[in-house]
């Protein structure tokens, strides 16, 4: 295991809803050789009324789960600065850190005002500097952002820190069953309800915008798909025909759902479109066809069907027409999800008695199997592309975890005792 | 009938057990919607220090309807049927089971059933609700071929969403994949 680090987070997941006390837990199970050290110097804090949130706390948080650095506690730092003329840069380098971040919090009228730079300790030279303001509830925000620039400077890539995911959580069997789509922080903080029912939530989707969220809800016993506005909670119902109603998945654009119906018989592919009302079907196999996904360019959709004898992913035109199929490796691969670049796909993969996520170059038809589980299942896309969440269980335990589309990097995100599956992440 | 026997000694189980679970409050976004006819038909408790627990279902969940359907010799008592993995072909065993339900429905024009359709957790949710709905859809053609009115029968599926059982082993896997057959109204 040398090859591999092991780092381990607890932190204390605040909430909104009384109810829902949860720790959380992020465990990073394998990283990357090659991660970059870095020292987040605790941030000096101005102002008789504290800060509510430890920004550099956070920061250093998101990027050690990030996999792509290795940060240095606290306790093992030479000095504490907070201006660029108080660091020692022969210090650092003689901990063998390359970067280095520093930065104060003055709180001005219930205002607080952030600033950071992010220092190359080799070259003793200033990469980046940034002054924010903020207010108190939006500081784990500031942090994550603080994260995401520091990320992409050192990277190349988009940080995903700031980014939500939604999931669905459950509890109790039968008459106590609870069911609850809730929606978090990409690190598992601030984790809100934004529904709840004692019969089955399924299949949250998140529209381009990120301002709305299609899911499944069995409440009226039976399969209805609802539109959510998050900043009102205000919701519609679009599908509600007899049936399976399943499977939204929003048209890049916005404008279209794809869905799965089984009003005519067999489960089919349908398009609705959200301004005129109108349901466009675009399969009818005798089979099972379902779990629509668009490709982001629009053009395509790709879905499950077992019109072979076995679950496998067919591809066709958005607007419907010829059905081609995709996948011919192992005996199930099913609920496809787009890279944002659209130029891979991730899917469930079943060999026997496994689930697992893998992922298809388009263009090589090479498949990648990345996860070791017994039973992965819904793979989603961060929106740099770099990692894919999806849900796993060991035993009893269900959890969250991350992984890179390499394979080489994993973390899990551990939610107290619930059932916790479908994660989501924003766009 | 091995199955039977572990669905018993677990509703059994659940019944004894059921007086020390948790009540936990009911966060329905719709309230006063139980289905009348299936009442408290699900028990599940937990057990100390991370045990798995026991899970069951009633015994007799239709036996509101009439004496029957809680006569343990009549095949009206029972009313789930299970499933072969990754299969919507019904077994041998309870082609008795949906016979002696369709003669009831064809005796009683104004009785409405639903066909529940349920799988088991592996592979992905939303091919486990087609697969539901294919159980429960078998179930229904049956039963048209013995008489029963397409009015008295509607389908919905929960694919692994609700599981009888809240293991993750063999055992629960085929008390999960069924089809419960629910009795509307009393």
């Amino acid at each position: 295991m040398s090859f591999f680090r092991k780092i381990l987070l607890i932190a204390l997941v605040s909430c909104y809803m009384p109810s829902s006390y949860a720790e959380m837990t992020i465990e990073i199970t394998e990283g990357v050789e090659s991660a970059l050290p870095i020292s987040v110097v605790p941030f000096a804090m101005q102002g008789a009324a504290g800060v509510p949130v430890d920004i550099s706390f956070v920061v250093n948080a998101d990027l050690g789960r990030s996999g792509y650095f290795k940060t240095l506690d606290k306790q093992s730092m030479p000095s504490h600065p907070s201006t660029a003329e108080a660091v020692q840069f022969k210090d650092w380098q003689a901990l063998g850190q390359n970067y280095l971040v520093i930065g104060q919090v003055a709180e001005d009228h219930g205002q607080y005002n952030v600033q950071f730079q992010l220092f190359d300790v080799y070259k003793g030279q200033p990469l980046m500097g940034y002054r924010m303001t903020s207010s108190a509830g939006e500081l784990r925000r500031t942090a994550h952002h603080i994260s995401d620039l520091i990320f992409e400077k050192l990277t190349g890539k988009k940080g995903v820190f700031s980014g939500r995911i939604a999931y669905i959580t459950s509890s109790g069997l039968g008459r106590k069953s609870n069911h609850k789509l809730q929606i978090s922080d990409a690190d598992g903080f601030n984790a809100q309800t934004i529904a709840s029912s004692a019969e089955p939530l399924m299949s949250p989707a998140w529209s381009p915008d990120g301002k709305k969220i299609a899911y499944v809800s069995f409440e009226k016993k039976t399969a209805a798909i609802y539109i959510q506005t998050l900043a009102t909670g205000e919701r519609a119902r679009v599908a509600e025909f007899p049936g399976i109603n399943g499977a939204p998945s929003w048209s890049p654009d916005g404008t279209k759902l794809a869905l799965t119906l089984s009003k005519d018989g067999s489960p089919d592919i349908y398009t609705l479109n959200l301004n005129t009302r109108t349901l466009t079907k675009l399969t009818s196999s005798f089979a099972i066809d379902t779990e629509p996904t668009w490709s982001p360019d629009g053009s395509s959709i790709v879905f499950t069907s077992d019109r072979g004898g076995k679950p496998q992913l067919y591809m066709m035109s958005s607007q419907g027409g010829q059905e081609k199929r995709l996948t011919f490796s192992g005996n199930y691969n099913a609920r496809a999800s787009f890279s944002p670049d659209g130029k891979s796909i991730a899917m469930v993969h079943g060999n026997g008695s496994d689930y697992r996520i893998a992922v298809m170059d388009l263009a090589t038809k090479a498949v990648n199997v990345l996860t070791d589980g017994r039973s992965d299942e819904s793979p989603s896309f961060a929106p740099n592309g770099s990692m894919i969440l999806y849900a796993s269980r060991k035993g009893n335990a269900s959890y969250l975890s991350a992984v890179s589309i390499d394979g080489k990097m994993q973390q899990k995100l551990v939610f107290d005792s619930n059932e916790i599956r479908e994660p989501a992440w924003s766009p | 009938m091995k199955l039977n026997k572990a669905v018993w000694a677990l509703a059994i189980s659940a019944i004894i057990l059921s007086g020390c679970s948790e009540d936990e409050k009911d966060e329905s976004l719709i309230d006063g919607t139980q289905n009348a006819a299936s009442g408290i038909n699900d028990a599940s408790t937990r057990g100390l220090n991370g045990g798995s627990g026991m899970s069951g279902s009633e015994m007799y969940p239709n036996a509101g309807i009439g004496p029957e359907f809680s006569d343990p010799n009549n095949p009206l008592s029972k009313s789930t049927i299970y499933f072969m993995l990754d299969s919507s072909q019904v077994q041998d065993d309870f082609v008795p089971v949906i016979a002696a339900h369709a003669q009831y429905l064809v005796a009683h024009p104004d009785q409405r059933v639903v066909m529940e359709g349920h799988g088991d957790e592996r592979g992905s949710r939303e091919y486990n609700i087609a697969l539901g709905e294919q159980r429960a859809k078998s179930i229904v053609s049956m039963m048209k071929v013995q008489g029963v009115s397409e009015n008295q029968l509607s389908v919905v599926s929960y694919g692994e969403e609700k599981p009888a059982s809240a293991g993750h082993d063999e055992a629960s896997w085929e008390l999960n994949r069924r089809v419960e057959i629910a009795y509307q109204g009393k």
